[in-house]
């Protein structure tokens, strides 16, 4: 295969991009603001983003949970920026907290995800044989079902609870880490200094851990972030189905799942800013994650 | 020749189809999580007697050691009729029948929109690279991308109801019964997952048709005086669909999941929302058979664009 040679050479030779050569952080995030402007933009809201959701309690103008009986599904005033929901919850606030567990849960079940495909990847490549065949088959099979409704599955059997969202959204990330990770480590594998490693005596895990784990690092840290969008939907979509995060905490989901509802009467504060919230995250992580791919890892461009 | 290909390609996917079946059976069998507690929440199953789950559990079947009830449950798929509603007790083969045709023509319709506004986008962008269009044909791409399906579907929803004061038709109105109804029930909510699906073939299309276009092959044809379109239309296009036919197909995964959501944005009866209210109702046997339905018709649809793609590409051979 062209493509894999290419991989070994791109990573064993000193012509990779300044990026990597760079060993000092600060000026490798200065390359990367030069260079890729449009993911610098990116990460520059997610980072707003973050700060905002983190410290939720300071940004937020009220109590997310607050029943103001007197302005239920009042529109946007100068009391409630965006308005307030049927419930006469603050909207604005209640994106500010909802943005804390949308967050969470997608950070958590991409890093959950990833690592464990990634791991599985990595042995996968390495130990070859009928264990290689079999993951493979399995991740063939796990990724024939939609996410989403892979989601739902996990969802019912497991029950409710942030926690098994992020497990049953980690689960549909999985065969992504084990696909992408083991084909890096596939062409790792083969290069001359883990022969050598093999030669001085280093055990299969040490080998594994010590050797070709580190060298699969850029393409799994663009691997992530790629998904990190694909997490944030598909708990929106699971929030607004109502299998997701359970009410009264709010997600950007089930924000949106009241909606529905109520369509005989709709408001169209409730149905905007809840959507634009976690359309601007996505679009934010795509753009970095774009970035990011172009920069670490240039053998994924257009996939 | 080709017949042969299509039976051995149907016999390699009698593997994953069986492992399709086990991990559904796993999770909603092994994964703790009491059927009944769920069934009947925490408190409701306090109340029951040692006799009403006794009976339950019977009903349910899940009194029976777990081979037996998976032996049951192939039966039941092969005999076609899928089992029952544990709530209402129609099968879920009746049900398929009844909602599944408005599904299938969402999905259609989806397909064709992701096709007919992606692939000329793409295409767009990639002869004319880093033109005005090709900016805002990627920066539409990139929006596009990132706008959850299920949120425009609402949008659509809630601006034509304050605006027009318009709702589609409400009820399970099947094409042969009356074309129009039924068109305004699927038309919107194909458009919606189309469009989401079209930023994918687009920016697929313009990276392909970017490689291909450098190709020898295509110089050669340059070259030789053929008009530019020709060129792209007739060789460049020809390679470069291959890629994005197979992204078609793992977006297919991506349109049933999503269509999920937005039948539910839209109170469309099909199978999502059949799907959703299953789990509402936590009626694991309609759950089970209709994930298996979603599996297979994945595992369908990817293998006839296999057949396709051998069909298309005289590089592959059919043994």
């Amino acid at each position: 295969m062209a493509g894999q040679a290419d991989l070994q050479v791109s990573l064993a030779t000193p012509e990779a991009s300044p990026l990597q050569r760079t060993q000092d952080a600060g000026m490798a995030i200065w390359i990367f603001f030069r260079r890729y402007p449009v993911g610098a933009v990116g990460g520059v809201m997610l980072l707003l983003i973050t700060v905002v959701a983190v410290f939720a309690g300071v940004f937020s103008p009220h109590d997310p949970l607050y029943v103001d009986f007197l302005s239920l599904g009042a529109a946007p005033s100068a009391t409630y920026l965006l308005g307030t929901d049927y419930e006469g919850r603050d909207i604005l606030s209640r994106i500010i907290y909802g943005g804390r567990v949308s967050l969470q849960v997608s950070v958590l079940s991409v890093l959950l995800g990833s690592t464990i495909g990634a791991l599985w990847g990595i042995a996968s490549a390495f130990l070859g044989g009928r264990f290689d065949i079999i993951s493979q088959r399995v991740v063939e099979i796990v990724m024939s079902f939609p996410a989403l409704v892979l989601a739902m599955v996990l969802l019912v059997a497991l029950g409710g609870g942030i926690w098994t969202v992020i497990i049953a959204i980690a689960v549909t990330r999985l065969p992504y880490g084990v696909r992408v990770i083991r084909s890096v480590a596939l062409s790792v594998k083969e290069l001359a200094y883990v022969d050598a490693a093999r030669a001085m005596g280093a055990s299969n895990f040490r080998i594994m851990a010590k050797h070709i784990a580190p060298q699969c690092f850029a393409a799994y840290v663009v691997l992530a972030t790629a998904h990190l969008g694909a997490a944030i939907v598909i708990e929106a979509s699971l929030g607004f189905l109502g299998v997701g995060i359970t009410p009264p905490t709010p997600s950007w989901g089930n924000m949106l799942g009241g909606v529905i509802a109520n369509t005989y009467k709709p408001i169209w504060w409730l149905v905007v800013f809840p959507g634009l919230a976690i359309s601007i995250t996505v679009l934010s992580f795509n753009l970095l994650g774009d970035a990011l791919r172009d920069a670490l890892d240039p053998k994924l461009r257009g996939r | 020749m080709l017949l042969k290909y299509i039976g051995r390609r149907l016999l390699y996917s009698i593997p994953g189809l069986i492992g399709i079946t086990i991990i559904i059976f796993l999770a909603l069998r092994i994964l703790p999580g009491d059927p009944l507690a769920i069934l009947y929440g925490e408190g409701g199953r306090e109340n029951l007697t040692a006799a009403d789950i006794a009976e339950i559990k019977r009903q349910l079947g899940i009194d029976r050691p777990l081979y037996i009830q998976y032996a049951d449950w192939m039966k039941d798929v092969f005999t076609g009729k899928m089992g029952e509603s544990f709530w209402r007790g129609d099968s879920v083969s009746e049900l398929i029948i009844r909602r599944g045709p408005l599904t299938a023509e969402i999905a259609v319709v989806a397909v064709l929109v992701s096709w007919i506004i992606g692939l000329p986008v793409g295409i767009l962008g990639a002869i004319k690279q880093n033109s005005v269009a090709d900016y805002v044909s990627r920066f539409l791409t990139i929006i596009f991308l990132a706008v959850p399906s299920f949120w425009v579907a609402i949008l659509v929803v809630v601006v034509s109801l304050l605006a027009f004061n318009y709702r589609p038709p409400l009820g399970i109105i099947q094409i042969w019964e009356d074309p129009f109804t039924n068109l305004q029930i699927v038309i919107a909510p194909g458009i919606v997952l189309g469009l989401a699906t079209s930023a994918y073939i687009a920016r697929m299309a313009r990276t392909t048709l970017l490689e291909v276009i450098r190709d020898d092959y295509v110089r050669t044809a340059r070259a030789k005086g053929l008009p530019e379109r020709l060129v792209v239309l007739r060789h460049a296009l020809r390679n470069a669909l291959l890629p994005v036919l197979t992204l078609s197909g793992v977006l297919f995964g991506l349109l049933l999941g999503g269509s999920v959501a937005v039948e539910t944005a839209f109170t469309v009866p099909g199978l999502g929302t059949a799907l959703v209210q299953a789990f509402t109702e936590r009626d694991f046997v309609v759950v089970q058979n209709l994930v298996l339905l979603y599996g297979i018709i994945f595992v369908l649809v990817n293998l006839s664009i296999d057949v396709m793609y051998a069909v298309l590409d005289p590089r592959i051979r059919y043994d």
